[in-house]
């Protein structure tokens, strides 16, 4: 095949002659059109953009999403962002596919680089035959001929759009946004309803950029060689839908769960989370007489302090919540024995990023799942809900806020950077359906009604004593709340049956929390051969792996998703049923295994693990890949 | 000898404040530091201020940390609720309790490791908050609890109980807390009970962050010779900025001094301090003059004690600033807390 570039020059193909051996399984993998003959793909087009970060890229980035949503083609994006404001390279993957597949996937088909920093870096990692749209000032670096390059002289073109110098660096961006527009065929009705979206409150700059994205597009037209490998045709499978990032559910969540203390302290990848509430609370939780908020937001001095305003808010009976990540986590860690040991309702959101140390800020990880479910020192463990997508991110920010008052104890809601920061599609979020449970809380009437009142009895059998708030007009409502060995009625006990006797209790509190916790879910295929375990994020690539399993491989996966800990009977059912089972994570000391090991012993020579922890989201490919090698060596 | 008996008198009816309280229902445990600690005379003055401001037991949250100081909250106040705590969060846990029911009477007490080293941030950013809390350090110079290592209020020179000298200069809480805008800043002696009861009063009337930091003997490892905060020198070098007292709002000033010899100070419920001049013409209200005083005391070696900064005007109380409710968040229910089912559809509609 031979296109015209923009240079005039000829320009072969060779992508299905001559891919490079380390390209090998990229090409086997996904088959481009270009390799395979050429039959127009539709809907189904993986496209990265390298820029440097800090140059609105991220908004031309988001409009070429909306564009394909809007054409009713399911979309997701993820923004591979650098630990930095400014000049470093950056990278946004957006996943348009007619099968509903929007997680990560390894390899684009359309590569757009802008970005002289990672150019060399880019060009060695785009597979054969892929699509590359070059800035023209980096034609210098090229030293690929088996991808289709079309090079665009964007320096040059920006100029007659933005008469005003200091705009070119943003404005430059919306110009591939039309190129692409004219590569895909996307409507540019809809290129110039996104844009208008994106700049809602900034008229001029819509039309600007409006201005920019036809100008890419005519002069792709007219300069470029129409070919047709991948295109995007209308569906209509987005209508009604939002698109929305985890950290933004999860605000919405916290508002609609009653959340009524927020102390936070800045950190990637979590700050969204509070930055979402702050918007939305000024304008739908205040009194309607009086104006005043029914809710206080904290900025506070560290993490040590956020977690310490939460159990302080948690104590007086408002309802609390810090969100953090796994450097926050660490500092939180002493309080977060307090909550549990003075059985303070609490709530920590830790969208996870890369660790250990301060790690890779922006990169996804599923590394916190074992500390924060021992976290702290002495025997302590901590329930946690594990959303698998945006929906139950909206559904649990809620429920954790009602099984942490009903436990009267810390409670995780674990998140990753890729679901937190990331963009879903997604039906609309619906109203919630379970009420607001304050769990017990005895007020001066019903302490009237009572003999005695003692703050840790197990009055009821399931671990859960009774509390009272201070401020609770009535002379027995007070107790003394210390994080030393007390008794039932709270007071000061060093006998070792006190102590012994309360950490049992605590246990049967926890045996509680294994019911009240949101349950997996089993998704069972008549003549399953395999079983496997995912948890978060890692749900999207396991369905469509199983999808590859069926399709390519005719192999039939059992699989459980666990939505939370402690783990149910149900949990140790699935895996004792099985030979084996594979544990699929994003970390790489397999500690979910390690947990599941550590509840039930005798399920360790049943459990295998699949693990990635490069930092990039977990792709169906990996797992498919990993399974059949660990499938064939034993 | 006689032999008639005297006939047994009525039980007389225990004395009670103005909420009909008596003594006893502002008292505690028993404490359990050494005998003749400075901090059982705080704690037995904190009671009867307590108990004379007429202050509701069910409405007190009592606030601590760590260390010996941290144990006395449990030492009055049975009928309160206390939140003894982690070592040195104090005053964030109480910057959550004040913001989840800003009806709380919040009396916080801690010590000088506890705030003045490992709490130190969280002191000083609640005070740059102004969370109106009673915050008293029970000052002592030592960690007591792990047995006497020097605390970062040691002053420099001060001998350690095995010898040493103390090499490095003294964080002066009261000093900090006048820089981070703080409206109440007193400074006092555990023993100086004239002195300390009207302080706390005037603390508890404040509305905002109120400092009181009182030095306050550790009888056990900083009490011998070469010590500055040993009882003896505290006694010798005690000095008095001024004769304070505290006149209620229900109460009129009793006028028997010459005009220009005491300074009245209007308090937010309507009660007053006046402070009577001694050698010093000290004005409180002067943030200059506060701070030239603290560093002479610290370059001196002076125990100044008193009602060293008051400006109430100065910063709003925390949840003003955030525009809060007035009635607890604990009061709040689902209605109020859930926005309806149209709030989130327009938030749906801005996503689609």
């Amino acid at each position: 095949m031979v296109f015209w570039s923009n240079t005039g020059k000829f320009m072969t193909i060779e992508a299905s002659l001559a891919a490079p051996a380390d390209k090998g399984d990229e090409a086997k993998d996904d088959p481009s059109p270009a390799k395979t003959g050429h039959k127009t793909r539709i809907n189904d087009v993986v496209i990265t953009i390298a820029t440097s970060n800090g140059t609105g890229s991220q908004s031309a980035n988001l409009v070429l999403m909306r564009t394909i949503f809007q054409m009713g083609v399911p979309v997701g994006g993820k923004n591979m962002f650098p630990s930095n404001i400014q000049g470093l390279p950056t990278w946004f993957t957006i996943r348009a596919n007619k099968d509903n597949w929007t997680c990560r996937r390894a390899g684009s088909d359309v590569f757009v680089a802008m970005n002289a920093e990672s150019i060399l870096d880019d060009l060695k990692d785009i597979p054969a035959g892929s699509i590359l749209i070059l800035n023209e000032d980096l034609k210098p670096f090229l030293n690929r001929t088996d991808l289709i390059t079309y090079i665009v002289p964007f320096s040059k073109l920006v100029v007659s759009v933005c008469p005003d110098g200091r705009l070119r660096r943003l404005v430059v961006n919306m110009m591939y946004v039309g190129v692409v527009a004219w590569l895909l065929q996307l409507e540019m009705d809809e290129v110039r309803n996104a844009i208008n979206r994106q700049f809602a409150s900034k008229p001029k700059a819509a039309e600007l950029n409006a201005q920019a994205a036809v100008a890419g597009y005519q002069w792709a037209a007219e300069n470029l060689q129409k070919q047709d490998l991948y295109r995007i045709e209308r569906m209509d499978k987005t209508r009604g839908k939002i698109i929305i990032e985890g950290n933004v559910a999860a605000g919405i969540g916290f508002m609609y769960g009653g959340a009524q203390v927020v102390a936070w302290y800045p950190i990637t990848p979590s700050s969204s989370v509070a930055e979402t509430i702050m918007n939305l609370m000024p304008k739908y939780r205040h009194d309607p007489e009086t104006g005043k908020a029914t809710y206080a937001i904290v900025q506070a001095e560290d993490e040590l302090a956020a977690i310490a305003m939460v159990v302080g808010a948690g104590w007086a009976g408002a309802r609390a919540l810090t969100a953090t990540s796994g450097p926050g986590i660490s500092l939180m860690a002493e309080i977060a024995g307090l909550s549990y040991f003075t059985e303070i309702p609490a709530v920590i959101c830790d969208v996870q990023r890369m660790g250990p140390s301060t790690g890779l800020p922006t990169r996804t990880s599923q590394g916190d799942i074992m500390k924060a479910y021992y976290l702290s020192h002495g025997d302590c463990k901590h329930p946690m809900l594990i959303p698998g997508n945006v929906q139950e991110v909206y559904e649990f920010a809620m429920e954790v806020l009602n099984l942490a008052e009903q436990l009267q104890t810390l409670v995780f809601l674990m998140l990753d950077l890729d679901l937190g920061m990331n963009s879903f599609m997604t039906e609309p979020l619906q109203p919630p359906t379970k009420p607001i449970n304050r769990g017990k809380v005895l007020n001066a009437e019903q302490l009237e009604q009572v003999k005695e009142f003692a703050r840790y009895r197990d009055v009821d059998g399931d671990g859960i004593p009774y509390r009272t708030v201070p401020g609770t007009p009535h002379p027995r409502a007070a107790f003394f709340t210390r994080g030393t060995g007390h008794t039932d009625r709270a007071t000061y006990s060093e006998k070792p049956d006190d102590w012994q006797g309360n950490l049992d209790r605590l246990t049967r509190k926890f045996d509680t929390a294994r019911k009240l916790v949101p349950q997996p879910v089993f998704e069972l295929q008549e003549g399953a051969t395999l079983g496997i375990v995912a948890y978060g994020t890692t749900d999207a690539p396991v369905q469509e792996a199983r999808a590859i399993f069926n399709d390519e491989l005719g192999t039939k996966l059992d699989y459980m998703r666990i939505r939370a800990l402690p783990p149910n009977d149900e949990v140790r059912d699935f895996i004792e049923k099985r030979d084996y089972v594979y544990i699929i994570e994003q970390n790489r000391d397999a500690q979910m295994a390690c947990i599941l090991r550590n509840e039930w012993p005798h399920l360790a020579p049943r459990i295998r693990s699949v693990l990635h922890y490069n930092g990039l989201p977990l792709d169906a490919r990996t797992i498919v890949n990993e399974i059949q090698e660990q499938e064939q060596k034993s | 000898m006689s032999t008639t008996q005297p006939a047994p008198a009525a039980p007389k009816p225990p004395q009670t404040n103005r909420i009909g309280q008596p003594l006893a229902v502002y008292k505690g445990a028993e404490s359990t530091l050494c005998a003749g600690c400075g901090h059982d005379s705080i704690t037995s003055q904190l009671t009867k201020a307590l108990y004379e401001m007429n202050i509701e037991p069910w409405n007190v949250a009592k606030m601590s940390g760590i260390g010996c100081s941290s144990k006395t909250t449990a030492y009055f106040l049975g009928q309160s609720h206390g939140f003894n705590g982690v070592h040195g969060r104090m005053a964030a846990v109480a910057t959550g309790t004040y913001l989840a029911n800003r009806k709380l009477v919040m009396v916080g007490v801690s010590g000088d490791g506890d705030t003045a080293s490992i709490g130190l941030g969280h002191f000083l950013h609640s005070i740059r908050r102004n969370v109106p809390m009673v915050y008293i350090i029970e000052n002592n110079g030592v960690y007591g609890l792990t047995k006497g290592q020097f605390s970062a209020t040691a002053d420099k020179g001060s001998a350690h109980k095995k010898g040493n000298e103390n090499e490095m200069t003294p964080i002066d809480c009261c000093a900090l807390a006048i820089n981070m805008g703080c409206q109440y800043v007193a400074r006092s002696f555990s023993g100086d009970v004239k002195q300390l009861v009207p302080l706390i009063k005037g603390a508890l009337s404040h509305n905002g962050f109120a400092l009181i930091d009182v030095v306050s003997p550790c009888i056990t490892f900083n009490n011998h010779e070469g010590s500055t905060k040993s009882l003896k020198y505290a006694k010798e070098h005690e000095e008095q900025l001024h004769e304070i007292g505290f006149v209620p709002f229900y109460e009129t000033i009793k006028a028997d001094y010459e005009p220009g010899t005491v300074q009245e100070l209007d308090l937010p419920d309507g009660s007053r301090i006046t402070l009577k001049k001694l050698a010093h013409d000290y004005d409180p209200t002067d943030q200059d003059l506060a701070m030239k005083y603290l560093r002479k005391a610290q370059a001196e070696r002076l125990f100044l004690t008193g009602l060293i900064y008051h400006n109430p005007d100065t910063e709003r109380p925390l949840a003003e600033q955030l525009n809060m409710i007035d009635e607890p968040l604990f009061s709040q229910d689902e209605s109020a807390l859930r926005p309806g089912p149209e709030a989130l559809a327009e938030i749906m509609q801005s996503l689609m």
